[in-house]
């Protein structure tokens, strides 16, 4: 991006975050639900849960209720991009001087500020509720690391979704699937007690290794491989998404 | 291209999923007038302002504005124009005064604040500057609408339908800065349904029917198509009105029954 690009893309995402400062009630929504499962698994079903490890099944399911919280916390962003399209201020600014990319980077880097304040405030209440790490400030920065590139990977799905939707109700329909996904997977139980079809898919899709690694990161233990597994489907998707999202862009445009 | 031509286009088309809507369409705008292009709905008015502000490629044909092709050159088309939607592109969530400002910083102009203020009171929106623009009536969102398509004086402006939907005293706000910004030697390229609208406000007439420039000429050329009447009869000039429905009837969505073109006659 030029300097141009970069300082419309400031200018921009300032915008989009007052619109989210002017209705924190999508940043409080996107966290309502995975505390409500937090309170679920913690309290209601997690006494009969035996993870095999050690470490309360708080820590043990906090990751997968992290990617929870943003893949619910991406369907605001395709909803605030639909909207911008509907409204035709999508084409004020694609009819004005500003650089086409900034855009869209405006939306995402708005996503990522929403994404990590609701994150913020579902990892607040689990620490009230007993969640304890001891990691270190390498781990934890690990940690977010992870969690902005997830953000920012399904992200550029929102945006796919986003510029292709017909309805307000298309454009966060997409995001169901993905809130679904870490059910099957070893966010909540390991994948040994499934059975084998849904243990072999469990253990084959990305929120498997992606919340191996955070939990072995907030536990201080080696993420062995299971770290680049998720750093390359984080990767794959990241690209794929932004390739088909650039592809759709520019197809408004034909 | 003539030095004093604003937009020109020559045998612009596009069709949608294989419907043609512009099937060649041919513009000359000239510079600092004010152009109307007249079409009844559907007539694929907002489809050619699109492919002029570069938010739409044609298919076929040119199209130059300010000199600049919008293929090719882009970028510097939108240097040059500014869009006024067919419905008011303003942020809801922002206030007036935060549309106008947000404008002004993505045209790189100083005192951005400044500028807002000044378009605030020309548009008669200081008192409401700092209520979010959600809460606007349909006239203030269309005027602060313009406003922000204003900043930075942009040489070609676009309004598509500007008055659409409002009500009269709103449309006659509308006319009013319309006429101000040709005075100031702007290139008002504006589109409408309203025959009273384009016979008030242009320079010359286009009229857009059935993907084509079915006409296009001063509100004086348009009328001498229509025959007058003959010697024993005082001869009325017919209406922008009659002229429009006599060329659009008799081609298949005209909505008139075909046949001759009726010659005006009124005794006396
Ligand atoms: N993006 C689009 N996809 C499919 N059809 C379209 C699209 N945009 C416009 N059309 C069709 O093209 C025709 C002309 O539309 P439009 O340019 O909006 O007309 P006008 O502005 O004169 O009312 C209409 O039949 C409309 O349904
Ligand atoms: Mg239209």
């Amino acid at each position: 991006m030029s300097i141009h690009a970069l300082g419309d893309a400031r200018v921009l995402t300032g915008r989009s975050l007052r619109h989210i400062v002017r209705s924190p009630d999508t940043i409080i929504t996107t966290a309502v639900t995975p505390v409500a499962l937090l309170l679920l698994f913690v309290y209601v079903l997690g006494g009969a849960i035996r993870t095999g490890e050690h470490g309360s099944y708080i820590d043990y399911m906090l990751p997968g209720i992290l990617l929870i919280t943003i893949a619910s916390g991406i369907a605001y962003t395709a909803y605030r991009l639909f909207l911008d399209l509907q409204s035709g201020i999508f084409d004020r600014f694609q009819s004005m001087p500003v650089a086409r990319s900034s855009v869209l980077w405006a939306h995402v880097l708005t996503s990522l500020a929403a994404n990590l304040a609701s994150v913020a405030i579902v990892i607040g209440v689990a620490l009230l509720m007993g969640f304890r790490t001891g990691a270190s400030l390498a781990a934890w920065l690990a940690v977010a690391g992870i969690l902005i590139l997830f953000t920012t990977a399904l992200t550029w799905l929102a945006v796919i979704a986003g510029l292709s939707a017909k309805t307000v109700d298309g454009a966060s329909a997409f995001s169901y699937p993905l809130i679904l996904l870490p059910f099957i997977s070893s966010a909540f139980v390991p994948t040994r007690s499934m059975p084998g079809p849904v243990a072999w898919f469990a253990e084959h899709q990305p929120v498997t290794s992606i919340v191996d690694s955070i939990r072995a990161l907030f536990a201080q233990q080696p993420v062995h491989d299971d770290i680049w597994v998720a750093l390359g489907w984080l990767v794959a998707i990241l690209v794929l998404a932004y390739g088909f999202a650039i592809a759709s862009y520019r197809r408004r445009l034909g | 291209m003539s030095a004093g031509a604003a937009v020109v286009t020559r045998g612009i088309e596009k069709s949608f999923k294989g419907v043609p809507v512009l099937r060649g369409v041919d513009l000359d705008v000239d510079a600092g007038s004010i152009f109307a292009l007249l079409g009844s709905n559907g007539a694929g008015k907002t489809t050619l302002v699109r492919i002029l502000s570069t938010l739409l490629k044609a298919d076929a044909g040119t199209a130059e504005v300010n000199g600049a092709d919008v293929a090719s050159r882009s970028a510097e088309v939108r240097e040059s124009i500014s869009l006024t939607g067919q419905f008011a592109a303003v942020d809801d969530v922002l206030t007036g005064r935060e549309n106008l400002v947000l404008v002004a910083r993505l045209r790189h102009l100083p005192d951005p604040r400044g500028i807002a203020d000044e378009l605030l009171a020309r548009f008669a929106l200081t008192e409401a500057a700092n209520r979010r623009a959600g809460t606007y009536s349909g006239g203030m969102r269309r005027r602060l609408d313009i406003a922000m398509s204003l900043i930075g004086d942009p040489p070609v402006v676009f309004l598509d339908e500007p008055t659409t939907g409002l009500d009269p005293q709103a449309r006659a706000e509308v006319w009013a800065t319309v006429e101000q910004l040709a005075g100031r030697g702007t290139t008002v390229l504006l589109t409408t349904q309203y025959l009273d609208e384009a016979e008030q406000l242009a320079d010359r007439i286009a009229i857009l029917h059935e993907g084509r420039i079915l006409v296009s000429g001063t509100l004086a050329e348009l009328k001498r198509l229509l025959p007058v009447a003959t010697v024993e009869y005082v001869e009325k000039q017919p209406s922008l009105e009659e002229v429009f429905l006599a060329l659009v009837s008799g081609t298949p969505d005209g909505g008139r029954s075909p046949g001759p073109i009726p010659s005006r006659k009124e005794p006396r």
